[in-house]
Order: C-alpha cells, then sequence, then structure tokens
C-alpha cells in the first residue's frame, strides 16, 4: 500500500512545484494590481525560450554545463527586467479602474501579440535542452527512479512560498504592498508612490513566471501553444485557491497536482481535464476559492 | 434610417457574392461568426463577458456532424436539431455559470470551454480526435444539390437568416427580459428587489446566446464541410469577443459588422503574413482604447448607456 502512494505522492509534489511556479504569479500580480494578467502565460513560455536558448548557447559553445543553472535564473529576471516595467506603463496603467471587462480584454489582446511574437522570434519548432536535468542524475525512493531536478523543484517551490511570506511580512516594501492591497486610495493619501509599487510587483509576477517557464524547460521543453495551456492551467489553479492569495495558490497546485496525476495512473485520456475538472468542483462548493474572501455586495 | 442601412446593407452583400464568387465562402463564414459573436454580445450586455463561447460554436457543428453520421440528411432538421444541441449544452452549462460575475465568469467559461475541446481532441473513437469529423452537403427539403450550389443556397439562406435572426434579437433585446440585462449589469440588487429573478434573466440570456453561437457553427460546419476540436480552442472564443466588442456592443448590426469586418481583414491579411494575431491583438487594444463603443458605436450615434 505504502510501495503506491508514495510515488504516487512524489509524481503529485513534482507536479505540483510546477504548476505552482505557474500560477503563483498570476495571483501575487491580481492581489496588488486587481488586474487578471491573461497574458501571463505568454510570459511563461518566453521565459522558457529565453531560458532554452542560454541553455543551448552554453552547451554549443562547450562552457561548464552547470553555467546553465545560472542561466536559468539570470533569463527569468532578463525577461522580468525588460517585459515588466514595459508592459505596466504601457498597458495594464492604463487599465487602473476600468471594468473587468476591459482589463481582461486588453491583457487578452497582449497574450495574442506576445504568441505571436514569439512565434515569429523562435519559430515553430519546439526547444528542448535537458543538459541541467542529466546533470543533477536520479535517486531511487522506494524502487521508483526519481530525477533529482524533479525533486529540486519541490525544494526551490517550497523556498519561493517562503520567500514570498517574508517578502510581504518582513520588509518595508511587503508593509507598502500590504498597505496598497488594503486600501489603494488611503496609502496614496499617506504619501505611498502606488505607481512604483504597481511597476515592482507585476515585474515580481513576470519574474516567477519566466522562471516558472525558464525551470520547466528541463523537463517537458518548450513549443508554441505553452502559452495558452499554462495561462488556463494558472487561472484554475489561482481559482482554486482564492484569486490573490498565495498561500492558497500554492495549496491548490498541490490539489491539482494530485488530480493530475491520479488522472494519469486511472485514465490517461483525462489527463488534460483533471484539473479544470477540480476547479469546477472546488469553484462549486466554495465559489471564492478555498481561501479567498466574500466579497461584500454593494447596493 | 436604420432600418434602410440594414437591408441596403445586406442587399449590397448579396450582390457582393455575386460579382466576386470567391467572397461568397468568406461571407458564409463572416455571417456565422457574426451568429457566434451576437450571443456573446448579448452577454456583454449584462457586463458578463464570456471567454468561451466558441464551445457552443463548435457543439453546432459536431451537433451537425453527429446527427449527419447517425443518417439525418434534411438541411432544416440537422440545423434546428444541432441548435437544440448548442441550446441544451448553454441550459446545462448556464444553470451553474449564471451564478458567477465578472472575472470568474470570464474564466469559468474558459475552463469549460477547454474540457470540451480536450474532450473533443481526446475522444477519438467518438469525435475522431483532432481529425475531426466530416460534415457531407445535406438535402434541402429532400433535392440533392451539387456542391458549389449547396454552398450558394446556404449563403443565401445565412443572409436571409442574418436579417430574421437579427431582428428577433432586437427584439428580445428590447424587451423587458432584454432591458433587464442591462440592469443587472448597472446594479443587480436592485433588480432583486424588484422582485425579477436575476438569475432566470441571465439564464434566458445564456441559452440565447449559446443558440445563437450554435447557429453560427452549425453554419460554418456546413460551409467548411468538416469540424475540427480547434473550433472550440480558447482563441477562438478570444476572436468571438474581439468581434463583439469591435462592433459595439450596443445594437445587433454590430456583431455581423464586427464579424465581416475581421474576416475581410483575415483574407487580406493571410496573403502578406502569417502573424495574424499580432494584428488582431493590436486591432483588440487600439478599439478598446480609441473606440470604446466600436465601429457600430461610430455609426449609430446615440447616447452612452448608463455605467
Amino acid at each position: 500500500m505504502l510501495n503506491a502512494i508514495i510515488p504516487l505522492l512524489l509524481d503529485s509534489f513534482a507536479s505540483a512545484a510546477l504548476i505552482f511556479f505557474a500560477a503563483v504569479g498570476l495571483t501575487l500580480v491580481f492581489s496588488v494590481l486587481r488586474v487578471l494578467n491573461v497574458a501571463h502565460g505568454s510570459l511563461y513560455s518566453i521565459g522558457g525560450y529565453v531560458a532554452a536558448s542560454a541553455c543551448l548557447f552554453i552547451a554549443s559553445r562547450q562552457l561548464n554545463p552547470y553555467l546553465s543553472f545560472v542561466a536559468l535564473i539570470l533569463s527569468a529576471i532578463f525577461v522580468a527586467a525588460i517585459l515588466g516595467p514595459l508592459i505596466e506603463r504601457s498597458l495594464i496603467r492604463w487599465t487602473y479602474g476600468k471594468s473587468e471587462a476591459v482589463q481582461i480584454l486588453v491583457t487578452f489582446g497582449l497574450f495574442l501579440i506576445l504568441e505571436d511574437l514569439q512565434r515569429i522570434v523562435f519559430g515553430v519548432q519546439s526547444f528542448y535542452e535537458d543538459a541541467p536535468m542529466q546533470l543533477l542524475g536520479t535517486t531511487t525512493i522506494g524502487g521508483v527512479v526519481y530525477l533529482n531536478y524533479q525533486i529540486l523543484l519541490i525544494g526551490l517551490a517550497v523556498l519561493v512560498v517562503i520567500g514570498l511570506r517574508l517578502l510581504i511580512r518582513r520588509t518595508r516594501l511587503g508593509r507598502l504592498i500590504t498597505a496598497v492591497v488594503a486600501d489603494r486610495e488611503m496609502a496614496q493619501s499617506i504619501g505611498i508612490d502606488t505607481n512604483r509599487i504597481f511597476v515592482l510587483a507585476f515585474s515580481l509576477g513576470v519574474f516567477l513566471a519566466a522562471l516558472g517557464g525558464a525551470l520547466a524547460t528541463p523537463t517537458s521543453g518548450v513549443a508554441p501553444g505553452l502559452g495558452a495551456d499554462t495561462m488556463v492551467l494558472a487561472f484554475a489553479v489561482a481559482a482554486i485557491g482564492g484569486l490573490g492569495q498565495i498561500e492558497g495558490a500554492a495549496v491548490a497546485s498541490l490539489i491539482v497536482g494530485l488530480a493530475r496525476v491520479l488522472a494519469i495512473y486511472l485514465a490517461p485520456a483525462l489527463d488534460a481535464v483533471a484539473p479544470y475538472a477540480a476547479m469546477l468542483f472546488v469553484l462549486l462548493i466554495w465559489p471564492n476559492g478555498l481561501f479567498g474572501s466574500v466579497a461584500a455586495r454593494r447596493i | 434610417m436604420r432600418i434602410v442601412l440594414a437591408a441596403a446593407a445586406s442587399v449590397a452583400l448579396a450582390v457582393s457574392a455575386i460579382l466576386a464568387p470567391w467572397l461568397q465562402f468568406v461571407l458564409t463564414l463572416a455571417i456565422a461568426k457574426g451568429f457566434a459573436a451576437l450571443g456573446v454580445a448579448v452577454l456583454l450586455r449584462a457586463g458578463l463577458i464570456s471567454i468561451g463561447h466558441a464551445m457552443f460554436f463548435a457543439a453546432g457543428a459536431y451537433g451537425v456532424a453527429f446527427l449527419a453520421r447517425a443518417g439525418v440528411a434534411d438541411f432544416a432538421v440537422l440545423l434546428i436539431l444541432s441548435i437544440m444541441s448548442a441550446a441544451f449544452t448553454g441550459a446545462v452549462a448556464g444553470l451553474f455559470l449564471v451564478r458567477y460575475r465578472a472575472i470568474f465568469f470570464a474564466m469559468l467559461n474558459l475552463a469549460v470551454s477547454m474540457v470540451f475541446y480536450a474532450l473533443c481532441a481526446k475522444l477519438y473513437g467518438v469525435t475522431g480526435g483532432s481529425d475531426g469529423m466530416p460534415i457531407p452537403d445535406p438535402r434541402i427539403f429532400g433535392v440533392v444539390f451539387s456542391e458549389p450550389v449547396f454552398k450558394q443556397v446556404l449563403f443565401y439562406f445565412s443572409l436571409t437568416l442574418m436579417v430574421l435572426v437579427g431582428f428577433a434579437v432586437h427584439r428580445y433585446l428590447d424587451s423587458p427580459l432584454g432591458h433587464a440585462l442591462s440592469a443587472v449589469h448597472t446594479n443587480e440588487i436592485r433588480l432583486e428587489y424588484l422582485g425579477i429573478p436575476v438569475w432566470a434573466v441571465l439564464l434566458v440570456a445564456y441559452v440565447v446566446s449559446a443558440a445563437l453561437a450554435g447557429l453560427g457553427g452549425a453554419i460554418a460546419g456546413f460551409a467548411i464541410g468538416r469540424v475540427v476540436p480547434d473550433f472550440a480552442f480558447w482563441t477562438a472564443s478570444g476572436h468571438l469577443v474581439l468581434i463583439a466588442v469591435l462592433g459595439g456592443i450596443g445594437g445587433v448590426p454590430g456583431a455581423f459588422i464586427g464579424a465581416l469586418f475581421l474576416e475581410l481583414l483575415h483574407t487580406a491579411a493571410v496573403t502578406v503574413t502569417d502573424a495574424w494575431n499580432l494584428i488582431v491583438g493590436v486591432a483588440l487594444i487600439v478599439v478598446i482604447m480609441f473606440m470604446p463603443r466600436g465601429f457600430y458605436g461610430l455609426v449609430a450615434r446615440k447616447e452612452a448607456p448608463a455605467r
């Protein structure tokens, strides 16, 4: 019995770690900016493309292969530093205070643009560079062989949850963000530069998305269509956890990861359906997600 | 005045297909997508934005394909039954989707449509997987037409339906039930205090919009001769929303104007570039930022609806 459960749990943890990276940026941006960024999945796949290109470059020049780990992180920072401020300043800022329909449409337009730009820049072939995964080797647990890279991903996901919590609760920036989330106008009136907070929070969200894409490429590669799939999955996770709840997203990733692994074990054809089935089930019972707060109805 | 404009536009469409026969297929598709976008626009009235209506579009087309496989060969029966299948799908999905608003409504529609898409693509034995299903040319009241003639009949039939259904939807939106939609957008709690059940208003609108999308899907299926899971993919849903917004949510003609514009632009653009989504994305953002009431808003200078 235990022999059957441990691999199942480890598989779902590894799956959950990747799902969490896709979702956490989305939920963070939503909690601070109150904008659901439909283009989030594209930023994830751009991170993947940049990281894969960097790793391929390192492999082709026969540099020290361990550099590719640095490349994974650096490419995420690179994407966030360029695209984060650019997108927030040009498009997202324009939608503050507008209706949700407008915000969804503008970011959806951005998604369409980014998807085609990726196709133009990186082509339609898939990128796959598994050097970082091969470097770390494997571990055998209970007779089943695991990739150390997957275990590393689980650890990184836990680190990100803790890091974000410390950032929000313990640092000055985190306090400022909390103030802006709680009451935007009041924060502004006591002298907090909300525009700066928005740029920072959005860029952090882009970084987390790009990091997720970068970390996923050694295991599954990156190909056209990844952005769309990631977006829907990320939303499913964010909605289950309660939009804007970071810890909620972590718990939801575990649920979705488990649902997915169970589907692969029991009914492989339904693998793609499992996350949405989980989302529908949760939202039918808790319409605001597991950790979401109920908004007051205004007359 | 507006009736004259609508009549003139319909006649212009009919004539242009005679002058330039290659336009016929493009125009048929444009009308088909116009129906689906009209469905999206009905829900937009209530402030509900659905990024999942391609599901009902596909449901209409798959309805035709399944019925055709089962041996139904009459055009009218196929059309009516497939619209009913889309409306039924809409009623089932709508029963719980109309409980949600704003982002959750948009994204849950998206999720449901992605489940539909995944099922269509994965259940190879039933739906033919990503190969899709063929849709043979049906008989029309027992008469068998050759393919070019059928496509011609289909075009003029769709054009007629556009006028008739467009008028019916216009009447629906002008009825108390239709006006209740804008009231939901403005303030749904007041509506409840007036004793109007909001969920019923929205469920009716949802079923109507699903049926419209199904009608569009059935016509598109007949015109193309095949239905594939990509009909239900979420970018297709996004294009429907774009059409509805592009045309302006003010009136019924907007959806068809938007669809016509987008299909013609698509036809012109594919000869130059394959970055079609890029163009659509830029157009969407420009329209939202600078023409919030869409093309139709430029023509019909009515007062902006209260927000």
